[in-house]
């Protein structure tokens, strides 16, 4: 059974490389119910290759993967998904010859195994929330840059998660799209859904994440609040190559 | 907020009624040489809509359906000529028994991505080609024929004709009856989701390799259906005509590709013009074969989506719109008719 001192998820000796690449070398990290996590990391730290490994997407070479308690490690990533964890991809991949729409009814019939008439009122609400609503009918393909990553969150939505994993939404973002963003996503929060975020703009993800973890080399190198992770010697080291006892 | 969608026009579902209902009288407006032409053109219709939703909806472009027309002809021979079956009841069966074939085919061919699935299934075909040569029971290499014993179950000759020729009909426009509810329901948007990104299908809850085998079944048993219906009327199967590559999948992808992959109406369009290219040019001999081949590259390369994908394209038109197009009730602003709302694929 489940209960909620659990952690929703939880990795555990996490391990895969890509040839000679280490992208993850033994990670343990578990997330609590309700909680916002902050994933940072430079640029090919391993950060979305965990993600793959929490969705099923990227089998790892050890390690177990455990949601809600049950082990998901052997399950692929529609039975993942259905279970109810959904993530965004950090480069959109809309279906782009269905309609932003269908794309949405499509993650809700599938995702959310609900009968397809019974998602059109909730599609429509989740467009309307991420500012989709004018473009209901568009082709996804159609989309601009911005629009295609307001659709990846509303895709994931649709699918209703109780895990939603984020893959950098945030940027090229203007500032007033990221503060709209934020609100979105602080909502999201407040309504109990758990969000693990990955994100380079990191005043977004100060202003929603409670806890904030730092990978680099496949290991996690740094945790605590947002503000605690900037100032941790290590961090410092790995994004301003100052050494760690400067 | 209330969402109310629609699926956009209803012309399409009257014209196709009325022209079910002027071509099933055809028995009293033509001949017995225009109902073998239309019987005919009613096969290739519904082989090429099958061809279509196996490459244009799930994206399993393959070359080897003529496993399953050749299957299906000689499980309606072997029923009729080796258990004295009435040939009639081999049509749903030789339906059965190619589904049941498509699953070991599939587990074999859907290893294979892309050019090597489409050889794959090519080369599975030419294994049942060379395995029905082998069936000795049914004249080997050289085929058989149906005798007028077992045709005599049917019915006298006239009656027959009429008979092939409304089963051709019946049978055609239910695969296509089929198709277009397969691809209205959640299953279609599925199958659209996973040819436009297969990875972004699978996070979203989509069992793609289920949904893929599921719809290869479905096509190896419609295919097989039309397959058996074909040879029927022919009265004569040979391994050779049976699994027929030319025949059987590359005259129905030469359709498919001039009306329009990845579209309902693509096939029927393509269909219809094939028949007018082969009925006005067969005088030509193998001239014919070269306008075909100039036809199938100048409308590759003028129109990447089939002639039907021209026509939607410059002027909006539909037969069966899938899309569809949420008109929502609420305070928000209204939503703006979409540039294209007809499912295509995508480039």
């Amino acid at each position: 059974m489940t209960s909620s001192a659990d952690p929703i998820l939880a990795l555990a000796g996490i391990r895969k490389r890509f040839g000679a690449v280490v992208v993850a070398d033994g990670i343990d990290l578990a997330v609590r119910h309700g909680e916002a996590l902050g994933i940072l990391g430079p640029n090919g730290a391993g950060k979305t290759t965990l993600f793959g490994m929490v969705t099923g997407n990227v089998r790892p070479d050890a390690g177990t993967v455990t949601f809600e308690s049950r082990d998901v490690t052997a399950l692929s990533p529609a039975r993942r998904c259905r279970l109810g964890m959904a993530r965004s991809f950090q480069v959109p991949q809309p279906f782009s010859g269905l309609t932003v729409f269908e794309n949405l009814v499509t993650a809700a019939a599938f995702g959310a195994g609900e009968h397809e008439s019974a998602t059109y009122d909730r599609c429509a609400e989740i467009l309307e929330r991420c500012g989709l609503l004018p473009l209901a009918n568009s082709r996804a393909g159609t989309l601009r840059l911005l629009d295609r990553k307001r659709l990846e969150l509303a895709r994931a939505l649709a699918t209703k998660p109780r895990l939603l994993l984020l893959d950098e939404v945030a940027g090229g973002l203007t500032e007033r799209e990221c503060e709209t963003l934020v609100t979105l996503i602080r909502d999201l929060r407040n309504t109990g859904m758990t969000v693990v975020w990955i994100e380079h703009v990191l005043h977004a993800l100060t202003a929603v994440a409670d806890r904030v973890v730092v990978l680099h080399g496949g290991r996690l190198i740094a945790e605590g609040t947002a503000t605690e992770v900037v100032r941790h010697p290590a961090v410092a080291e790995v994004y301003m190559g100052i050494p760690m006892d400067a | 907020m209330t969402a109310r969608v629609t699926h956009g026009s209803r012309i399409g579902p009257i014209i196709a009624i009325a022209a079910l209902l002027a071509l099933a009288a055809a028995p009293w407006w033509t001949d017995r040489q225009g109902l073998r032409l239309l019987g005919e053109i009613y096969a290739y219709a519904a082989l090429a809509s099958l061809w279509n939703l196996l490459a244009g909806y799930a994206g399993l472009v393959t070359v080897g359906q003529q496993a399953f027309v050749g299957l299906g002809a000689y499980t309606l021979f072997g029923l009729a000529l080796l258990a004295g079956v009435n040939p009639l009841w081999g049509i749903p069966a030789a339906g059965l028994i190619a589904a049941i074939a498509a699953v070991p085919v599939a587990a074999l061919t859907f290893r294979l991505r892309g050019a090597y699935f489409a050889i794959g299934t090519w080369v599975v075909a030419e294994v049942f080609r060379l395995g029905a040569a082998q069936f000795s029971a049914l004249g080997g290499g050289s085929g058989t024929s149906l005798p007028a014993s077992v045709l005599a179950a049917i019915g006298n000759r006239a009656a027959r004709e009429q008979l092939f020729y409304w089963l051709a009909l019946a049978l055609a426009a239910a695969t296509i009856l089929a198709i277009l509810l397969l691809l209205r329901s959640r299953h279609g948007l599925a199958l659209a989701a996973i040819r436009d990104n297969e990875t972004a299908a699978r996070a979203n809850g989509i069992e793609v390799d289920r949904t893929r085998l599921a719809v290869f079944v479905i096509a190896a048993a419609g295919t097989a259906m039309i397959g058996a219906l074909i040879f029927l009327q022919k009265l004569r199967i040979s391994p050779d005509a049976a699994f027929s590559v030319n025949d059987w999948t590359a005259l129905v992808i030469f359709i498919a590709v001039i009306g329009g992959i990845g579209r309902v109406e693509g096939p029927l369009l393509g269909t219809a013009l094939f028949f007018l290219l082969r009925e006005s040019l067969s005088q030509l001999g193998s001239l014919y074969l070269l306008v075909l081949g100039a036809v199938a590259i100048a409308v590759m390369l003028l129109a990447p989506r089939g002639l039907w994908g021209l026509l939607a394209d410059r002027l909006g038109w539909q037969l069966f719109p899938l899309a569809r197009r949420l008109e929502p009730r609420s305070s928000a602003p209204p939503v703006p008719a979409a540039t294209t709302p007809a499912r295509e694929a995508s480039p």
